[in-house]
């Protein structure tokens, strides 16, 4: 479970002065329900989603991901999340199992854990042809497999992606989008935030269309359509936050 | 703070940087090279230029003296230089190192010999050219040949004893054990080198593991992990100062190896030995220096977002330490209560001090509290800026 309550992150930058970076963000997104967090570029989502995973500190408001309190117990909410973004790289001299292994340490599991769950991972994901092969000589897909399984070694209750498929070939961004359903069949409570309106389509249960920091909608696609009365994904975002603000 | 936390990062930092080239350079391979460098290449070519120097007969010049035949022939019979024609612009010559110096006999100086007051003899000469320099050793080792062969004939025709002059002689005995005398001749130079490469192996560590990891993405990666900022940052730091470490004590190897092999090779008294209780001092003194040195440059590091900013803020740091380790090897500074406060000057004399066999315990916990008091403050610092976000997500 996630519940973000008047989620509030203010940057103060000496040229542009005060930047609400997230305004008053409320969400709440439950086990086996994939939330999608939809803006364009510098719209907010990255650092709501750095908020949750309690990468950085809000300035106002509160958050509670799997039970935790975001700012009282920021090492108990990354232990039971999964964070994947584009900005988290993989360690290129080390290979896939020692990455996957190290993490598993930092999540505090033991040795014969570790080794337990990369085996399941492994087979899931396709991992044993390049396990033991350095990170830095991997195409995109075998680097998005081998994060994925980073985010996954201490089977969190809570997924959050930033953006996953930025970057990724078509066949690569599929594996990914398969993966975020596996999440979701397992019961895990999952946030996609992405600029791409298919796959909001695709995947998510609930959409928030954030701009300027602030949610100005949040529904069902269904219930999106009814409200905007436009049929394309696009179209409803374009009138959600303003043909300006788009443009 | 949970030591398996900072292990296993340590662990995972080591690992990862034994793969990487460019630790392996600044850490190992650089620090291994540097005396051997200095003592076989630019040593044996010094030695060399030196030697081609000396077995050079110099090309001088003789001025004037046309009345004082007598000389003029002596000079140009010695074999101790070459004599080329006067010419009116030998000055230009010497400058050009068309020759090496000049002699200018004063009006009269064979009848002035002989009467026992000859004027003096003036030896132009191009100042700190080695090559004019033994070419003014051998003109002046001429003259006082003359001069002692006038003086011993003079002292004959006149029935007198050549002690006369000479009625006893001055002689030198060192006392200094030769560790000591070894500890005043490169006992600035051991500190200098030690802490300088104490320096350069944590730069490249601490800008791959911070700048260095934040433009390439893992840094994020990491920070999702339950660990806490200051397992991370020691984790991070110990790395660091191995850095620091292994290009001390590999640099250190590599010098007694050097130093060993060369003063084999040059026999007795060819290399100034140093004691080696001065060189254990020495290290004891310099470990909370590396642990300073690696805190500091792991935070000025993190600050920047790519490995080139970070560069641009450690390269004119190098200069920052050079400076009082350079202030510390000149004679005339004296290790006082002030001076032991200052960081990096401090140890660079109280090591040379070691060296040359000098223990002045109260400055020696002077510095070495001092130090671990500057290296605990520059390790705080690190843990407080890993804990600023506008520092780790600066863009």
């Amino acid at each position: 479970m996630i519940e973000a309550r008047a989620l509030t992150k203010v940057f103060r930058d000496k040229r542009r002065g005060e930047i609400r970076a997230v305004d008053n963000l409320s969400f709440r997104v439950a086990p086996g329900r994939i939330y999608g967090l939809l803006g364009a570029n510098g719209a907010g989502k990255t650092t709501a989603l750095r908020l949750l995973a309690t990468l950085l500190q809000p300035t106002a408001g509160s958050a509670t991901v799997a039970g935790h309190d975001i700012v009282a117990e920021p090492a108990r909410v990354r232990a039971n999340v999964g964070f994947l973004a584009t900005s988290t790289a993989l360690y290129g001299r080390l290979t896939a199992r020692e990455t996957i292994t190290y993490f598993g340490r930092l999540n505090g599991l033991a040795g014969d854990e570790i080794a337990a769950r990369l085996g399941c991972l492994a087979d899931e994901l396709g991992l044993h042809e390049f396990l033991d092969r350095r990170c830095e000589k991997f195409s995109t897909g075998m680097k998005q497999k081998t994060s994925i399984a980073r985010t996954l070694i201490h089977d969190p209750a809570v997924m959050i992606f930033d953006e996953p498929t930025l970057g990724l070939d078509v066949m690569a961004a599929r594996s990914v989008v398969r993966f975020v359903r596996e999440c979701k069949a397992r019961g895990k409570t999952v946030i996609y935030s992405t600029h791409v309106m298919s796959e909001v389509e695709k995947l998510c249960d609930v959409i928030g269309i954030i701009h300027g920091g602030r949610l100005l909608a949040e529904d069902t696609l269904e219930g999106l359509r009814a409200r905007t009365g436009e049929h394309d994904m696009e179209e409803i975002f374009v009138k959600t936050v303003g043909p300006e603000a788009s443009a | 703070m949970s030591w398996k936390n900072i292990v296993t990062i340590y662990g995972k930092e080591l690992r990862d940087s034994l793969r990487d080239r460019r630790t392996l350079l600044s850490m190992i391979i650089i620090p291994v090279l540097v005396m051997p460098m200095l003592v076989y290449v630019v040593g044996r070519v010094g030695a060399r230029v030196y030697a081609t120097a000396r077995g050079e007969i110099p090309v001088i010049m003789v001025i004037g003296g046309e009345d004082s035949p007598a000389t003029r022939a002596l000079l140009q019979a010695s074999a101790r230089f070459r004599i080329v024609p006067e010419t009116a612009d030998y000055r230009q010559k010497i400058s050009d190192k068309k020759v090496r110096a000049a002699v200018q006999i004063p009006p009269g100086f064979d009848a002035g010999l002989k009467a026992g007051a000859a004027r003096p003899v003036l030896v132009l000469h191009y100042q700190g050219e080695l090559k004019s320099g033994f070419a003014v050793g051998e003109i002046e080792a001429f003259f006082r040949d003359l001069r002692e062969k006038t003086v011993t004939a003079s002292l004959a025709a006149h029935g007198l004893p050549a002690s006369l002059v000479t009625p006893f002689a001055v002689q030198r005995e060192n006392v200094a054990p030769p560790e000591k005398v070894g500890g005043n001749a490169i006992g600035g130079l051991v500190p200098y080198l030690i802490i300088m490469l104490c320096f350069t192996g944590a730069v490249y560590p601490a800008i791959d593991l911070t700048a260095g990891e934040k433009e390439r993405g893992t840094m994020e990666t990491l920070l999702c992990s339950p660990v806490a900022r200051v397992d991370i940052v020691l984790g991070k730091f110990l790395m660091v100062l191995t850095g620091s470490l292994c290009a001390m004590i590999f640099s250190l190897g590599s010098m007694a190896l050097t130093l060993a092999l060369a003063g084999t090779a040059l026999g007795a008294g060819g290399l100034p030995s140093i004691s080696l209780l001065g060189v254990a001092g020495v290290l004891a003194m310099v470990v909370p220096a590396a642990v300073f040195f690696s805190a500091l440059l792991l935070t000025i590091a993190l600050f920047a977002k790519s490995s080139k900013e970070a560069q641009t803020y450690l390269a004119p740091l190098a200069f920052v330490v050079l400076l009082p380790v350079a202030l510390g090897l000149l004679p005339g500074i004296e290790l006082n209560a002030r001076l032991a406060l200052v960081p990096i000057l401090n140890l660079s004399l109280v090591c040379k001090e070691m060296l040359s066999g000098a223990w002045h315990w109260n400055y020696i916990a002077l510095i070495f509290g001092s130090t671990c008091a500057y290296a605990g403050l520059a390790l705080a610092l690190a843990v407080r800026m890993f804990n600023r976000e506008d520092v780790l997500f600066r863009c």
